[in-house]
């Protein structure tokens, strides 16, 4: 059998999409080459076109149910750009704080439920039990914080927005509605909980991740890129500021760029094998500019968090793991940080008496033809651009989304860990899963990244040099 | 005073009631508690019984009858809520929404649509007619207000409400059958229209999305129909 052959794995499974990995084996049985394709395609860039701009936040938020705020604050970002206005400060501390409650449900949603099990259980775990409610059953307690966790930021949705999935309050020049005061002491209510479990579920983490030792230096680990905006003090934000690229060493290599000059520093390629694009740092070319964005990119760009526990946390952090992890195993921790900066920074919000201002909202007719907006969402950077009409209906659209972005990292990351763990014609499920784990550790966002539905799964394919399959797997 | 021979006695869904001659099966059903669904007619408008919602059986006769337009007569005997009736009005609200492009959850008027609340009052969970997903336009050149093709049900709420009391008559139907469309003036851009007065009448009676205001985001456009009796009120005093 001296020949090359290919491994599907599909779908992939625990992840938010469809996706399918293809590993070719050389003719060694050696893995030679993995692709992730993703295999949906929507289109709202395209059927946008002609709607009228101020539908646009909630429109574009219907791309994802898990982070319908990022899109709805991108794109109103975008809308303001268009009316040509400054917000109320009210409506962007709002906006602020609608964005960090996402963060948090969306990271509880991706560390608990859908990695844990890999963490908990680990990788060769029965495939019957690698899922919350084998996390439930082996440690009832984790789950149980995974779940409250990510209620903490669901609520806070909900109480902001009206509903906890495509809440519309985020409208261009603001929110829709103020907070109440009910409201805000019911959130701050719930703080310590969640303050309480963000830090032990980062203890249990830190001690979780010793026994990965091992396979941490080949969990996507390499010199990359790492892209996200920060503050002008070079901390950590979600909402506003300017991209900044830094090195594998942490060195600054480009910085205050503006969201609207992305074209000039972001390229995006198709490949013929998938429908996402990979975006790459145009002044290295493709795909020397390869980058990463989302939660360990963050860390890596940021100077500090600017709150006193994630502060702590970041220091332990990179005491640990140096000044820039490299290893996407590490997706993991900066996730909890994160969290941990979130709540942190909404109490901060909710005892600012201007987060009850009434004042929330500017009117104003279109007064620019095209906009921008940039926001950090739970999985990376998130842009919206639009051009309008002089009646303010969109008449083109782009979006480039944090999924797209890691997308290089990701096929690179795929490839690392089948030539570690895949060995010979036939596909174990523990070399099926370490695959598919590394790609839940980018926490990709497929239906965001495509701009689709259903339910996430994952196929694996073997295929010979010929094109033959030799081994498929499916889970579902 | 109302002369007695004014006034009739019928049977509604099997009750005995009272009304007088000039009322409506459905005006005398609303006073009875009695629901009947409507989407053309509204209070203070013309009816034109297009809807055909409110279609109800009079005994002897084979026709249904537009409760809208149907008067009260001695010793009718009226249902409003039979199996059939219900079925033919589900059916009406499914065609309704498969004849245009109705995406309730990024519209305007999410959570303040007269037919999204009516799909769930008649009780429609599902639509088994074919979707038509025309390409109607936008027409987003008034200053102020949006007429959105896609979401327009051909109530022609804009039509009267523009004609009998704004006493514009801007709006108007163009087309036959399946084709027709509300246009303003003879087919022009409503920004262009010489006869808009631009008093937004037809934007707070359209009872989708159609026509509201520019600058409302998704579920935020609520509209405001009191003033409507009231103005017929006051112009047919002046009368």
């Amino acid at each position: 059998m001296a020949a090359t052959r290919t491994i599907t794995i599909d779908p992939v499974t625990r992840i938010e999409g469809h996706a399918k990995i293809t590993l070719h084996l050389d003719e060694s049985g050696r893995v030679a080459d993995a692709r992730f394709h993703v295999t949906q395609f929507r289109g709202f860039e395209k059927f946008c076109e002609g709607r009228p701009f101020a539908e646009m936040p909630s429109l574009m938020a219907r791309i994802c149910g898990i982070c319908p705020v990022s899109h709805l604050i991108a794109s109103a970002k975008a809308c303001d750009a268009l009316l040509a206005v400054r917000i109320p400060p009210a409506a962007e501390k709002l906006r602020r704080m609608i964005g960090m409650a996402q963060v948090v449900q969306s990271h509880a949603l991706s560390l608990f439920h859908l990695s844990s099990p890999d963490l908990l259980l680990g990788m060769d775990a029965d495939p019957a039990k690698s899922n919350l409610f084998g996390v439930l059953e082996a440690d009832p307690q984790l789950a149980r914080d995974g779940i409250a966790l990510r209620k903490f930021g669901q609520q806070i949705i909900e109480r902001l927005g009206g509903k906890r999935i495509h809440p519309a309050w985020v409208v261009p020049g603001g929110v829709s509605n103020p907070l109440s005061r009910e409201d805000r002491d019911a959130m701050l209510a719930a703080i310590p909980e969640a303050l309480a479990i963000a830090q032990h579920s980062l203890a249990w983490l830190k001690s979780v991740a010793e026994t990965f030792a091992d396979e941490i230096d080949s969990f996507g680990s390499f010199p990359s890129l790492f892209m996200s905006i920060v503050k002008p003090n070079g901390e950590l934000t979600f909402y506003d500021g300017k991209v900044r690229f830094v090195d594998e060493a942490g060195n600054t290599i480009a910085d205050g760029l503006e969201a609207q000059d992305y074209a000039e520093f972001l390229g995006e390629k198709a490949e013929s094998w998938s429908y996402l694009k990979s975006a790459y740092y145009k002044p290295l070319g493709f795909p020397g500019g390869i980058y990463r964005v989302g939660p360990l990119a963050r860390l890596n760009v940021v100077q500090g968090c600017g709150t006193p526990l994630a502060d702590e946390e970041l220091r332990i952090f990179r005491a640990a793991r140096g000044r820039t992890p490299l290893s996407s195993f590490h997706y993991h921790q900066a996730r909890l940080i994160e969290a941990l900066f979130c709540i942190e920074r909404i109490e901060q919000l909710l005892r600012d008496p201007e987060i009850l201002s009434t004042h929330v909202r500017a009117e104003a007719k279109p007064n620019a033809f095209e906009g921008v907006g940039i926001a950090e969402a739970p999985r990376g950077t998130l842009l919206h651009h639009y051009k309008i009409d002089e009646q303010g209906l969109v008449r083109w659209a782009n979006l480039i989304i944090a999924t797209g972005q890691n997308n290089l990292a990701m096929n690179k990351s795929v490839l690392q860990v089948a030539q570690r763990h895949v060995r010979g014609e036939k596909i174990t499920h523990g070399m099926l899963n370490r695959v598919e784990a590394v790609i839940r550790a980018y926490d990709p966002c497929l239906s965001c990244s495509t701009h689709a539905a259903g339910q996430m799964a994952l196929r694996i394919q073997l295929i010979s040099p010929q094109g033959e399959i030799l081994d498929e797997a499916v889970q579902a | 005073m109302t002369q007695t021979g004014d006034i009739k006695t019928l049977k509604l869904d099997g009750r005995d009631v009272s009304a007088r001659a000039d009322e409506t099966i459905l005006q005398i059903a609303r006073q009875n508690g009695i629901f009947i669904p409507t989407m053309c007619e509204l209070e203070g408008l013309s009816s034109p019984g297009a809807c055909r919602l409110c279609l109800v059986e009079v005994k002897g006769s084979s026709k249904l009858m537009p409760a809208c337009l149907t008067h009260a007569e001695e010793g009718m005997e009226v249902t409003t809520g039979s199996e059939r009736l219900v079925n033919y009005r589900r059916m009406i609200v499914e065609l309704f929404f498969t004849e245009r492009n109705h995406v309730c959850s990024v519209c305007v008027s999410n959570g303040n649509c007269e037919l999204q609340s009516l799909a769930q009052k008649v009780g429609l969970t599902h639509v088994h007619f074919p979707y038509r997903f025309p390409g109607e336009q936008v027409d987003a050149s008034h200053g102020r207000f949006i007429a959105d093709h896609n979401r327009c049900i051909l109530c022609t709420r804009c039509v009267r409400v523009c004609d009998e009391i704004e006493g514009a008559h801007t709006w108007d139907v163009m087309g036959r059958g399946i084709q027709s469309h509300v246009v303003t003036d003879l087919h022009e851009p409503w920004g262009a229209s010489a006869s808009c007065t631009g008093c937004g009448k037809c934007v707070q009676v359209c009872p989708t999305g159609a026509l509201f205001e520019k600058g409302r985001s998704v579920a935020e456009m609520h509209k405001r129909r009191q003033f409507l009796p009231y103005l017929t009120l006051m112009r047919e005093g002046r009368e």
